[in-house]
């Protein structure tokens, strides 16, 4: 009955969303307030049928109801209660119905926070928001019901993937999908700016919020799934290149072009048709990333033709939302005003060159992930392309673009002195050649590219460092000064010197990790040690352990150096009862140089286990480095010129402004 | 099975029946540490074909302990890395080697960022030219860069005076 009530729900959800695409844009053509403000009103019932929709799955995941296809295929009784519920979104239909929820969200939010938007502008976000719900949820309905029941069920189902079964599938793909659906907005806000025809310095102030929302989860997302397959897979690898990564990893690329040019649209009035491309293209990416992953397209032309309901549905979406968009911008973009004029070294000159790498990245990523499939469908036999052909491509985009990030934000805007500028950078530069040299002395000459890599990460940090105590005038001036100037500071900037440290944090992270991993396999008896890189890790043994729904072996090992005890690793070695699948819990010791990390494999015949052992150095900071980013996000969300809805403040601000002026006159 | 986003590669693409952990075994290492550290270089760069997406140098799919062990005794024959590549390619196809060859097919692929760079930077180069002719279609009138200069200097004063008051 639940499950009736939820087929029902997500059915009105597609009526509400219809009514939603079409109304709110009759009304803004003719002025008529009241279909104007129905976007508003359909944007809540939307969501809250498709929050009904989601709790009746839940629900029937929580008391495995076996007569519904999907909980029989992917849930089992013996399942512990996080999985049941984080297992909702562990499948195919149940992940796109969460999609759809976030959407319906993002959707209820503009209405609920764009209240000072125009009124036509935010009519036409919303009928453009539910566009796109109608798209997912008419897919959703027809090619992916959650609710199909089954006429025989099962005595139990058929368990969830042991590899999801981690705490990881709880966080993980709400987060990235939070950041995927949320470039839904900052797209939404340009098709309805371009029916408008009107880009304004007010329109990007609205669009920035929800960009960076979407912006911080995503990337928050993306290191949470590279921290999960860390832990998960055994095997210390963070980032492999892998069609599934790559297609989170366009959106991000994309969005943070889109990140930046926003700030031109706001601050100069300028780039503003170039913004509007970006929008789309970043959603675009979006788009294409979770539908090329749902069609099977990504193993392989061939497995195109398994679910073709499915991937016909898919092409059809894809090419009205992008082709439909792309169109309408080719129509309506040259009637945009062209805004502020600048020189190509300046604050926008930078930000422009930041676009331009950005987007070369993207189209590098792009064409990674893509080309095998075109050639494949072309008849031009199969190729693979993995790590090598990124190091030789992407690498040599992302060095000019580093070195480069703290430059840009010392430039002022229209025209700049280069020269000038990187004067006020003299002591980063000198500081900078002081950390290469340290490097190459810590490791005894290592490779020549990591330690130019490494330093690339310290000029990223000194430099924006060095900006930040520029700003407040850091030994220039009494500290009092100095700590009223800080406190002062917007938190816009706070973001901007945060966000760019914690990226050189990370990319010191991933080249120490790349470069000067140690990694071991021996087969080792309950009593002997291994060494590797100069630790040493004895196998004390193993015993036996029943989990909830597996069987486990746990390993013990004592990790010294020069005799002097570190901690104990207890990696385990899983099979799971249903789907009789092993697999492994790698044991990690982190310390802020780096982790040591072991993993346990099979007995071999002679009584001894295979051990596979892991040195990685500083290998944390690259998740640091990725939480500095996401709090950046939220400290620049927080800066109040940006909130909507919170003129409050500014106003009496003025008021101030107004008055010392008043008394500066008298 | 690998790959970041773990889920979504399991929801329905990949049927996962492999141990995840598996990979290079002890019994396969050669005595030689140098021929050893340029098998392992190899086997990363050679994908299992009976995987997804995964090198033979992480796998445990019989396939993958049979390439590492082809790598190694080519090695050990006294072949080059190149050597043991294109011995590789030759039986399995391009497909094999996680570094596509280049060639007319993938002459795109190789050159594709260096094209998307160049138009764009071409773009730019148009854009600031525009720009500087936008500039140049209004140029001020004497009168008005009079005026313009007049209002900065005033504006300059009002300025200095008012830090003064102020500090």
């Amino acid at each position: 009955m639940i499950a009736e009530l939820g087929q029902f729900a997500i059915i009105m959800a597609l009526l509400a969303a219809i009514a939603q695409s079409i109304l709110p844009l009759i009304g803004a053509e003719r002025l008529d307030s009241r279909l104007m403000a129905f976007g508003s009103q359909a944007s809540l019932i939307q969501l809250l049928f498709v929050f009904l929709a989601f709790g009746c799955l839940t629900q029937a995941y929580i008391v495995s109801d076996f007569t519904l296809v999907n909980v029989a295929e992917n849930s089992h009784s013996t399942k512990p209660l996080l999985y049941k519920i984080s297992g909702v979104w562990g499948n195919h239909e149940g992940s796109m119905l969460l999609w759809i929820l976030i959407l319906a969200v993002f959707g209820a939010a503009v209405a609920a926070f764009g209240r000072n938007l125009p009124v036509t502008l935010k009519a036409r976000v919303l009928a453009v928001q539910a566009m796109i719900g109608v798209g997912f949820l008419t897919f959703l309905i027809f090619t992916s019901n959650p609710f199909a029941r089954l006429l025989l069920p099962p005595e139990n189902g058929r368990d969830l993937n042991p590899l999801l079964q981690d705490p990881g599938l709880a966080f993980h793909p709400p987060m990235l999908y939070v950041g995927y659906v949320g470039f839904s907005v900052a797209f939404s806000f340009a098709i309805a700016a371009l029916i408008e025809g009107k880009v304004d310095a007010a329109w990007a102030r609205w669009v920035r919020p929800w960009t960076l929302t979407a912006w911080t989860f995503l990337t928050g997302g993306i290191a949470l799934g590279s921290w999960w397959a860390y832990y998960e897979l055994g095997w210390g690898g963070w980032w492999f290149w892998d069609p599934v990564e790559n297609v989170s990893f366009m959106p991000w690329l994309m969005g943070t072009a889109l990140l930046h040019s926003a700030i031109v649209v706001e601050k100069r009035n300028s780039l503003k048709v170039w913004t509007i491309l970006l929008a789309i293209l970043t959603f675009s990416l979006s788009l294409i990333g979770t539908f090329i992953v749902r069609s099977g397209l990504l193993t392989s032309v061939h497995s195109f033709a398994v679910n073709p309901e499915r991937g016909i549905f898919i092409l059809f979406l894809l090419a009205i939302a992008i082709g439909g968009s792309l169109t309408l911008f080719a129509f309506r973009a040259p009637s945009l005003k062209a805004g502020g004029i600048f020189s190509p070294i300046s604050r926008e000159g930078g930000l422009l060159l930041n676009n331009l790498l950005l987007s070369t990245a993207c189209a590098t990523v792009f064409l990674g992930t893509l080309y095998p499939l075109f050639m494949e469908a072309l008849g031009g036999g199969r190729v693979s392309i993995g790590p090598p052909f990124y190091n030789n491509t992407f690498v040599p985009v992302m060095v000019p673009l580093l070195l480069l990030v703290c430059v840009g934000p010392l430039l002022p805007w229209k025209r700049a002195d280069l020269i000038g500028v990187l004067g006020r950078l003299k002591y980063a530069g000198l500081a900078t050649i002081l950390a290469i040299l340290l490097a190459w002395y810590v490791t005894e000459g290592g490779p020549l590219l990591a330690i130019l890599g490494l330093g690339i990460a310290a000029w990223m940090l000194l430099g924006t460092l060095s900006e930040w105590a520029d700003k407040i005038k850091l030994f220039r001036a009494p500290l009092s000064t100095s700590w009223q100037r800080m406190i002062k500071l917007p938190g816009s900037t706070w973001g901007m010197t945060l966000a760019h440290s914690g990226l050189a944090i990370a990319v010191a992270g991933m080249i120490s990790t790349s470069a000067w991993k140690v990694e071991d396999v021996a087969v080792l008896k309950p009593g002997e040690t291994i060494s590797v890189a100069g630790t040493d890790y004895r196998f004390d043994g193993v015993r036996e352990l029943v989990g909830p729904n597996y069987q486990a072996v746990e390993g013990t090992f004592t990790v010294s150096q020069n005799g002097e005890f570190m901690a104990v690793l207890k990696p385990e070695k899983r099979l799971y009862n249903v789907q009789k699948m092993p697999t492994t819990e790698a044991a990690i010791y982190s310390t802020f140089v780096g982790d040591y990390y072991a993993v346990i494999g099979d007995q071999v015949e002679d009584g001894g286990w295979t051990v596979r052992i892991y040195r990685e150095p500083m290998v944390t900071w690259i998740w640091f480095g990725c939480t500095l980013m996401v709090l950046a996000g939220l400290l620049s969300l927080a800066d109040r010129r940006l909130r909507v809805g919170a003129p409050a403040g500014k106003r009496k601000q003025e008021k101030r402004e107004q008055k010392s002026q008043r008394n500066a006159a008298a | 099975m690998r790959g970041l986003l773990l889920f979504t590669a399991v929801l329905f693409l990949f049927t996962v029946n492999s141990d995840p952990v598996q990979a290079f075994e002890p019994d396969e290492v050669l005595d030689d540490p140098a021929l050893e550290a340029r098998a392992r270089e190899i086997s990363k760069e050679v994908r299992c074909l009976v995987c997804q997406n995964e090198p033979i140098d992480s796998s445990n799919a019989d396939l993958a302990k049979e390439l590492r062990i082809v790598v190694r005794e080519r090695l050990v024959a006294g072949d080059s890395d190149d050597d043991v590549k294109s011995y590789l390619s030759d039986r399995y196809g391009d497909f094999v080697l996680f570094r596509p060859p280049f060639n007319t097919a993938t002459f795109l692929l190789w050159f594709g960022p260096l094209l998307v760079f160049g138009i764009g930077g071409i773009g730019l180069i148009f854009f600031y030219r525009g720009n500087k002719n936008l500039k140049l279609a209004n140029p001020l009138s004497p009168e008005e860069e009079t005026r313009l200069n007049q209002l900065l200097d005033e504006n300059e004063k009002t300025k200095s005076s008012n830090s003064g008051e102020t500090s």
